[in-house]
């Protein structure tokens, strides 16, 4: 590996960072617009044409605004809380494959930053990981509100990511590698997984809406119940970290949806087009962009159509109905693979 | 070899800060960290699939149990428990013995010789599995019943009275 490697690599890296950033400052004005069209208003619209520079308002704003620590506050931990929080959000993007490897010159440049081979395990891990920003903060602010949103929190998230896991190791059975490259390579020409998992892309994407604390499943900051849940105590910039790295979490998981179950960045008839190999990479990367703004898209399309859950239902439809569904899907999986394949 | 040994410090000094920390949420943060360190130690061992698993199941699920039940305990100053002067004395005398016998072990100890794989590449996913499902069946099968069976056990401990429920 030469330095120009090195330097090719740090450099995606960079341009992936600031992507996820630049999405996620623009999925809160998407967010207010799909609000406003499903709501009939007409939404943000000051700031710059049709409100465009809104986002550097909020943030300016965020940056302004008088920075709190509360006197019985854990000091340490109140900042360690949310720096965790967009950490975890922030480190999931670097096992998914954006595209096929482009060639400038001599160099091929690998559209991933790592290939481990146990891609989907270290997504996983990124996620679990991701209930300690809010715990810590939840406990830190030494507030009864904080401190129930925090247990909601870490209880939801345990509950679905059972069914999360259970829901990937059936796909996991008909690909045969945790690879996240070679299960978007697997796909190639309509071999969705979506096809051959139906069941188990509906365990994923029910548990993504729980693991990203979305709504129908938002009540770690229910606000008719908890104030403002985990954050509660929190302003100024160190809120604003929570809510960047909830827009992260729903880019990262709306990327892996995508890679997963909807053939990443692979796209109907992209070999007989009679482009060059670039030009096919660089369409397959906008492709993948494509089904990841959509799954964006549906995000919010489900948190302004349907309302929150109720506590008790949130955890029988994660223990008694999701856990039961992904393990017969994973039966059934194991029959079809025996017997039909 | 520099990079085990720095991480071996870390472990030990987070683990000792896991008992000298005067908060337990603050002693179960570092017992994370500890178990970060044994992550990184597997990394360097190239045992991907177990350092993720680790990561996976005790830092991602079974500490943020622990953090949870800690969170739900009333842990004030006034309701720990004070134990007497016996109890006291008791514990410093067990202790003392035990480091009499850890010396005499010390005594003893000599440069291990490091055991070298046949194949690096043991520790990756594929290799693993076709090692646990062919040559270690039996112990593998074995231990996943003894998970079912702590399951079951854990259950009947958490329902009261049979008859009621």
């Amino acid at each position: 590996m030469g330095t120009a490697d090195i330097l090719i690599k740090f450099a995606l890296i960079v341009i992936i960072f600031l992507i996820s950033l630049l999405i996620a400052m623009y999925s809160t004005y998407a967010e207010r617009k799909v609000a406003a069209f499903f709501q009939d208003r007409v939404g943000p619209n000051r700031a710059g044409p049709f409100g465009i520079l809104q986002p550097l308002a909020d943030g300016a704003k965020m940056f302004l605004k008088e920075e709190i620590i509360p006197t019985h506050a854990n000091g340490f931990l109140f900042i360690v809380g949310p720096s965790l929080a967009i950490m975890t959000a922030c480190i999931g993007s670097a096992v998914i494959p954006w595209g096929q490897k482009l060639t400038i010159g001599t160099h091929v440049i690998d559209l991933q930053v790592t290939d481990i081979n146990v891609g989907v395990l270290y997504i996983f891990g990124v996620v679990s990981l991701g209930v300690y920003g809010v715990m810590i903060g939840g406990w830190a602010s030494n507030n009864k509100y904080s401190l129930l949103g925090a247990i909601r929190a870490a209880s939801q998230n345990i509950s679905y990511e059972i069914a999360m896991g259970l829901s990937i190791i059936s796909l996991l059975m008909t690909t045969g590698t945790l690879s996240l490259r070679e299960i978007a390579e697997q796909q190639h020409g309509w071999h969705w997984n979506i096809i051959y998992q139906p069941l188990g892309f509906l365990i994923f994407i029910v548990c993504a809406f729980a693991e990203t604390n979305r709504t129908p499943f938002d009540l770690p900051e229910c606000e008719t119940e908890l104030v403002g849940g985990y954050h509660t105590e929190y302003s100024s910039m160190k809120l604003g970290f929570y809510l960047f790295a909830e827009y992260i979490n729903m880019f990262v998981s709306s990327a892996v949806m995508a890679t997963l179950y909807f053939g990443g960045y692979n796209f109907p008839f992209m070999h007989s087009l009679g482009l060059s190999e670039n030009w096919v990479t660089i369409l397959g990367v906008i492709v993948l962009f494509a089904k990841i703004f959509f799954f964006i898209f549906f995000f919010m399309w489900v948190r302004w159509t349907i309302p929150r859950f109720r506590y008790d239902q949130l955890m029988d439809l994660g223990w008694k109905t999701l856990i039961p569904l992904a393990i017969a899907n994973i039966v059934l999986t194991g029959l079809w693979m025996t017997f039909i394949k | 070899m520099s990079i085990f040994y720095f991480i071996a410090f870390l472990s030990i000094l987070f683990a000792v800060l896991v008992i000298s920390a005067k908060n337990p949420v603050h002693s179960i943060l570092y017992l994370v960290l500890t178990f970060f360190t044994f992550t990184i130690q597997y990394i360097l061992l190239n045992a991907q699939f177990l350092a993720i698993v680790n990561f996976i199941v005790y830092m991602g699920a079974i500490l943020v149990l622990f953090l949870y039940t800690l969170m739900l305990i009333n842990l004030n100053k006034d309701s720990e428990p004070v134990k007497s002067n016996i109890i006291k004395i008791a514990a410093v005398l067990g202790g003392g013995s035990l480091l009499v016998v850890i010396v005499a072990c010390l005594k003893q100890v000599g440069i291990s010789q490091p055991v070298l794989l046949k194949d690096p590449g043991l520790g990756l996913v594929k290799n693993l599995g076709k090692v646990l499902f062919n040559e270690f069946l039996l112990p593998f099968e074995v231990s996943s019943l003894l998970l079912l069976s702590a399951m079951v056990g854990a259950v009947l401990l958490a329902t009261k009275d049979p008859k009621t429920t």
